[in-house]
């Protein structure tokens, strides 16, 4: 009987894990099949690098919105990496246990707010205020690079400040011992011994903000052109798929999942990129 | 005396590892501190660099006096103590770099610029710990290509370089093998002329070969301290005589 009960559990936990992966396995293939043939039809340049998106009149190049992610992303980047990291080296280095402790849930937290709230206080204070202290229109790639900025906050700020946490203490110490002052065993030590670390926190950072939709569709003005400066509006791959998906159809919509391949290609590249940088140390 | 210790009690938390201990370590010589697993050598080695402020929650109470002077002042700047009491550790800790730039590290950092210079500096201190033979021929490999008694002796270098008074070793040799284990020990008994260290042997053997002076502690007290002989052919503790002959630790 107990033999019995275990190999059901055991079959039962199978069963389990075999249609979540076959579910993911689905969804690839679906994607595939629904895309490939209009990236055919198109041609594959044409697709990637054509400059005008019009559905209507069956043009379908993505390049204004492969810009707007990359920009978008890039900016993030810039503003969320190096606030992320001083906040682990600060938890890591300096923060007394008991800052620690109240930082860390803050910060899971953080990771915990819908993407659509960040959107939409992102409307309402981040939008206006571009408009009234820079100009332009105010929803732009700096309201969207903000934005994402905070959201991939969680990420570089828990992945950086374990790699540091995971150094042997002797690094440090036999640093300290040999009359380096704090700073410079945080700079010529530490930084670098946690450098893999660091780079694949950037790298899934960078991953989530390429990914995320809700929160930029509200604060980037979705215009599909090629912008000239960070106060103008721009689409991404994302948010493209976001707001056309609704009514899309036939061709359209098709051309909506090939854009959906390139995400997963870029976005499938970057997490193996970090993988392949944790692993190799 | 180079280094004058008085009652100094260490605290961590509120449990205490070193109880109101005295002790004078004279210049030039090997001192040897022995003692079963936690008899506070470790923490007694961390305060004389002042390592040990880097624990949470510890606390020391009594003097430290090297050269006259407390290394409790206000006015003490502690890296630069530290590059005065060099430490080498029980796991050798080289850094992921090369060679040359392991032991150029500290002397660059404190503003030694020029190259020829440098290298001389480097290349002293490869000699002083022996090593200089082995990996003349490869400075620029990674340190981590180094065998583990290699990695010590550098760690060794990297403190020579910094041109230290005091170098403290805690169990330098654990882990390593006997011949490299004999090396670090020549170089050790070399080095005496110039330096004073204080090392936590790894066993009392080690102590016997190499040191001038022997200090036995034990649960956080110092039991006895004399010279290699009076420690090891006439100790006047029960304990240390118990210790030394190996019939408890
Ligand atoms: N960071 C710490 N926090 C709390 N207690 C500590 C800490 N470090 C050491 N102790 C305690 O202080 C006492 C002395 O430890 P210490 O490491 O100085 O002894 P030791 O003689 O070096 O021991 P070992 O032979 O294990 O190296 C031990 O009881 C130990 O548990
Ligand atoms: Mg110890």
């Amino acid at each position: 009987m107990k033999k019995f009960k275990e190999k059901l559990s055991g079959r039962v936990f199978f069963a389990l894990a075999l249609s979540s992966i076959s579910a993911l396995a689905l969804i690839t293939v679906f994607i595939i099949v629904q895309g490939v043939p209009i990236i055919a039809e198109v041609g594959f340049v044409n697709f990637i690098f054509g400059m005008s998106w019009a559905p209507s009149h069956g043009e379908y190049g993505i390049f204004p919105m492969i810009i707007g992610s990359v920009t978008v992303t890039l900016g993030a980047a810039i503003l969320g990496v190096p606030v992320g990291l001083c906040c682990a080296i600060f938890l890591s280095e300096f923060a007394p246990a008991r800052l620690r402790n109240l930082f860390r849930p803050a910060i899971q937290l953080l990771a915990g707010i819908p993407s659509v709230v960040y959107g939409f206080w992102g409307l309402l204070f981040i939008v206006p205020f571009i408009r009234n202290v820079l100009g332009g229109p105010g929803l732009s790639i700096l309201a969207g690079a903000v934005i994402l900025a905070i959201m991939i906050l969680p990420t570089v700020i828990s992945i950086s400040e374990v790699s540091i946490l995971a150094l042997p203490r002797q690094y440090k110490e036999g640093a300290l011992a040999l009359g380096l002052t704090h700073w410079q065993t945080i700079r010529s030590v530490i930084l670098p011994s946690a450098k893999s670390g660091i780079v694949a926190a950037v790298i899934l950072g960078v991953g989530r903000a390429i990914g995320e939709t809700m929160a930029v569709i509200m604060v980037l003005g979705n215009a599909v052109a090629v912008p000239t400066s960070i106060l103008d509006p721009v689409r991404t791959l994302t948010t493209n798929i976001g707001i056309e998906m609704g009514y899309a159809s036939g061709p359209h919509r098709q051309a909506l999942f090939a854009t959906g391949i390139v995400l997963f290609v870029i976005i499938m590249a970057l997490n193996s990129t970090a993988q392949y940088i944790t692993r190799k140390k | 005396m180079k280094i004058e210790i008085k009652d100094l009690n260490i605290f961590y938390q509120d449990k205490q590892a070193v109880f109101g201990l005295n002790l004078g370590i004279p210049a030039n010589q090997i001192l040897s501190v022995i003692g079963p697993a936690n008899s506070g050598i470790t923490s007694l080695l961390r305060s004389l660099n002042r390592l040990i402020d880097l624990t949470p929650d510890v606390r020391t109470e009594g003097r430290i006096l090297i050269d006259g002077k407390s290394v409790y002042d206000s006015d003490v700047n502690v890296t630069e103590l530290r590059r005065r009491v060099g430490m080498v550790f029980d796991v050798p800790t080289p850094l992921p770099i090369s060679i040359f730039d392991n032991v150029a590290y500290g002397p660059r950092l404190r503003g030694k610029k020029g190259a020829g210079a440098l290298s001389e500096t480097v290349e002293e201190a490869l000699r002083m710990a022996a090593l200089w033979d082995d990996v003349k021929n490869r400075l620029k490999a990674p340190a981590m290509s180094l065998s583990g008694g290699q990695q010590q002796r550098l760690c060794i270098a990297r403190v020579l370089a910094l041109k230290p008074e005091v170098i403290l070793l805690d169990r330098p040799c654990s882990g390593l093998d006997p011949i490299s284990t004999a090396k670090i020990e020549d170089s050790l008994t070399q080095l005496k002329e110039r330096f004073t260290i204080i090392i936590a042997p790894h066993n009392v053997q080690q102590a016997g070969r190499i040191s001038n002076r022997v200090a036995f502690m034990l649960m956080g007290r110092l039991i006895e301290e004399g010279t290699n002989t009076e420690i090891f052919s006439n100790p006047k503790d029960q304990r240390t005589s118990d210790y030394v002959t190996g019939r408890f630790g």
